[in-house]
């Protein structure tokens, strides 16, 4: 029953998870883009005048797409019409069961995996999931009834298909280097030292299967440079083309999710994971009362400073009239309560002896806040190619699958069976 | 309890009704995926009985099997694409050169 | 618990196909057969065949489908060209009597076999024990496949393009 229990909180985290980082790459795309072409991005919508940058406009988006009509043509196939949005979004969001966010948690008889599935099959798995993505959008294409759909839901089936094989022989390699394909298995792999200085990440051991893996994942999430089932200066909208309201966002969704999970295979298979790098998991239980110290003064004072910042915003003084001009200081009185609160915990913390699951939570607690920040700074990444490179053209892109990606991914098994072989003569 | 017999029955269901839609229907594209499902049903079967004898060979068949069902697929399709440019039917029935 | 299971699996698994089979519109059918190999996929991790049930929704359900999709849609057939030849009321009689007479003989053939038994190692199934059999006992048959392969390759190019 506690197993239970625990397997639900688990999938609910993960899953609540997954679908918070929409919002915020919603916000990265937004700003993000504002930022590279030199806008100034969102800054309007606001509750109770906090603004924070423009991430509130969110919630505008989102009312918005709510109370729009939910148009469905008179030419459609209905029940394909309906269902085909949903698909893609549910679809990705079953791979998350298998992505680990920290180490098993231990304490006392206690032995916790930090992911809902242990399955042994681990990547493929995701790998199997995520090639199920593709039939939301064949869906929407066809059942559209109109040629531009059908062409993007074409190119869409063509374009997975083809950047599937890639996509999996990419990480052959590192299941070679790491021994298995089980996710927490490989992420444990990468906390070694490699020639004593360099974490044995995937990246150093594997950097042209990084590279390979990652344009496959572009092409698996149909973004740019490779979103041509959408490209809107061809095929106007693409498979989407038809869609209102709510639907239509629900594609956007899928596509955000796609993207997380993408960037969580990204740091978990070529930038260790959750692994604190030169911290191993032992050594973190170890020295928990350190980092937690480390953790709560580090808050303190990016509390303190964020702030001192947020009083001195006033630039636009009077610009709104309204609660909106008083955005730095409400804001600084949050991060004043935040500081405080680390103080606080500092101060109480202080020369205690932690109970023992205290110091696995603290070390989980840092291996967690290692795996996010990798996975945000991958998500920046994907919006970033986005707004810097162009689309590609259509033959282009089956050309670079076929006859540059795949020949280069079987090479790089070749070798690195090769140097593995070799490694083990040498040492024996 | 599920028993081999229960396995064993929906893999003859689903086994005979793709030989039901291999002779009953004149749609290649049909015919094709029919053909799929029979492969399938097999494949169901290979695995019951490797899970009762406790050996893995019949997953390793299951495996051949479905390589083979996608090397299949791949040629099939393509053969049914140029038929289709060809001679503009995808109906079986319409596919008798060789006969009149 | 475990035959409830079975049964939602199996009874999914029945529907898909004989929508497929009986679908005018092939799309249909194809979104039917990916319904009933799913469930099959099911099946096999009940079965403790996870590494098939992994390689059934990556090969079949997210490769095959897609291609047979992927052509059904590009073929994009018109109501008319859909249209089938009528079977004939007694060939039709004789072809379902002749599948359902095949599957009762199929059924009386295993009729009483014994139940499965309820554990089973760990690892049955695994991806680990599985390779390790196809590249030891299997090997030659593994590298046919693998050959075969190659000419479905090479011979579907040939078929597809116009000018070589």
């Amino acid at each position: 029953m506690e197993l239970h229990l625990i397997g639900l909180g688990k999938a609910v985290f993960i899953w609540g998870l997954s679908l918070t980082m929409i919002p915020v790459l919603i916000w990265f795309e937004r700003k993000g883009s504002a930022f590279i072409q030199d806008r100034v991005g969102p800054n309007r919508a606001a509750v109770l005048g906090v603004r924070l940058g423009g991430f509130i406009h969110n919630i505008a988006d989102v009312v918005k797409l709510v109370m729009k009509e939910m148009l469905v043509p008179s030419h459609v196939n209905r029940w394909y019409f309906v269902i085909a949005p949903f698909l893609g979004i549910t679809v990705v969001l079953f791979a998350f069961s298998v992505i680990p966010w920290a180490d098993n948690l231990r304490f006392s008889d206690w032995n916790i995996p930090m992911q809902v599935s242990t399955l042994n099959g681990g990547v493929l798995f995701i790998l199997a999931i995520t090639s199920l993505n593709v039939y939301g959008i064949v869906l929407a294409g066809w059942s559209s009834n109109n040629k531009y759909s059908l062409l993007g839901g074409l190119r869409s089936a063509a374009q997975m298909v083809s950047y599937e094989i890639p996509l999996g022989l990419s990480i052959v390699g590192i299941f070679m280097v790491y021994g298995s394909v089980q996710l927490n298995e490989i992420v444990r792999g990468q906390g070694e030292l490699l020639f004593g200085f360099l974490p044995r990440w995937g990246i150093f051991v594997q950097p042209l299967g990084l590279i390979l893996f990652m344009v496959a994942a572009f092409a698996e999430t149909n973004r740019n440079p490779f979103d041509v089932p959408e490209g809107e200066s061809e095929i106007v909208a693409g498979y989407h083309t038809e869609y209102s309201g709510v639907r239509f966002a629900l594609f956007y969704m899928g596509e955000y999710v796609a993207i997380v999970l993408a960037s969580a295979m990204i740091a978990t298979l070529f930038f260790g994971g959750w692994q604190v790098p030169y911290f191993p998991t032992e050594k973190l239980v170890a020295h928990a009362p350190v980092v937690l110290k480390i953790l709560l003064g580090a808050g303190t004072v990016v509390s303190l400073v964020a702030g001192l910042l947020c009083l001195g915003y006033d630039k636009r003084l009077g610009h709104w009239g309204d609660l909106r001009d008083q955005e730095g200081k409400i804001l600084a009185v949050v991060a004043f309560v935040a500081c405080a609160a680390h103080l606080a915990g500092l101060v109480f913390l202080w020369g205690k002896e932690l109970p023992a699951w205290g110091l696995a939570t603290v070390a989980t607690a840092a291996q967690f806040g290692a795996f996010i920040g990798k996975l945000l700074f991958f998500c920046w990444f994907f919006i970033w190619v986005r707004w810097s490179l162009p689309r590609f053209r259509y033959d282009q892109l089956m050309r670079l699958g076929w006859k540059s990606l795949i020949p280069l991914a079987f090479a790089n098994i070749f070798f690195t069976g090769v140097v593995l072989v070799l490694i083990d003569r040498f040492r024996s | 309890m599920v028993t081999i017999h229960h396995y064993m029955i929906l893999s003859a269901i689903l086994f005979f009704t793709g030989v039901f839609g291999v002779l009953y229907r004149r749609n290649i594209l049909v015919i094709f995926m029919s053909i799929e499902l029979m492969l399938n049903a097999v494949n169901l079967s290979f695995v019951t009985f490797a899970r009762y004898t406790q050996s893995m060979d019949g997953h390793v068949i299951a495996f051949f099997v479905m390589a083979l069902a996608a090397a299949e697929a791949a040629v099939g399709l393509a053969i049914l694409v140029m038929l289709f440019r060809n001679r503009s039917t995808v109906q079986a029935d319409d596919l008798r050169l060789m006969r009149d | 618990m475990e035959l409830i299971v079975f049964y939602i699996l199996a009874a999914l698994a029945v529907t898909g196909a004989v929508v497929m089979v009986t679908r005018r519109n092939p799309l249909n059918g194809a979104f039917a057969l990916i319904l009933s190999l799913v469930s099959v996929a099911g099946l096999f991790a009940m079965l403790h065949a996870e590494f098939l049930f992994i390689l059934q929704i990556l090969l079949y359900a997210g490769a095959i489908m897609v291609l047979i999709i992927f052509t059904i849609m590009l073929l994009n057939l018109s109501k008319e060209e859909l249209r089938e030849p009528p079977v004939g009321r007694i060939r039709g009689l004789i072809i379902l009597v002749a599948s359902l007479v095949g599957l009762l003989g199929f059924i009386r053939v295993f009729r009483g076999l014994p139940a499965l038994q309820a554990e089973v190692d760990p690892a049955f199934g695994n991806i680990e024990p599985v390779g390790e059999l196809m590249l030891g006992n299997y090997l030659y048959p593994f590298e046919i496949i693998s050959v075969l392969l190659l000419v479905a390759v090479v011979g579907v190019v040939l078929l597809a393009k116009k000018v070589i």
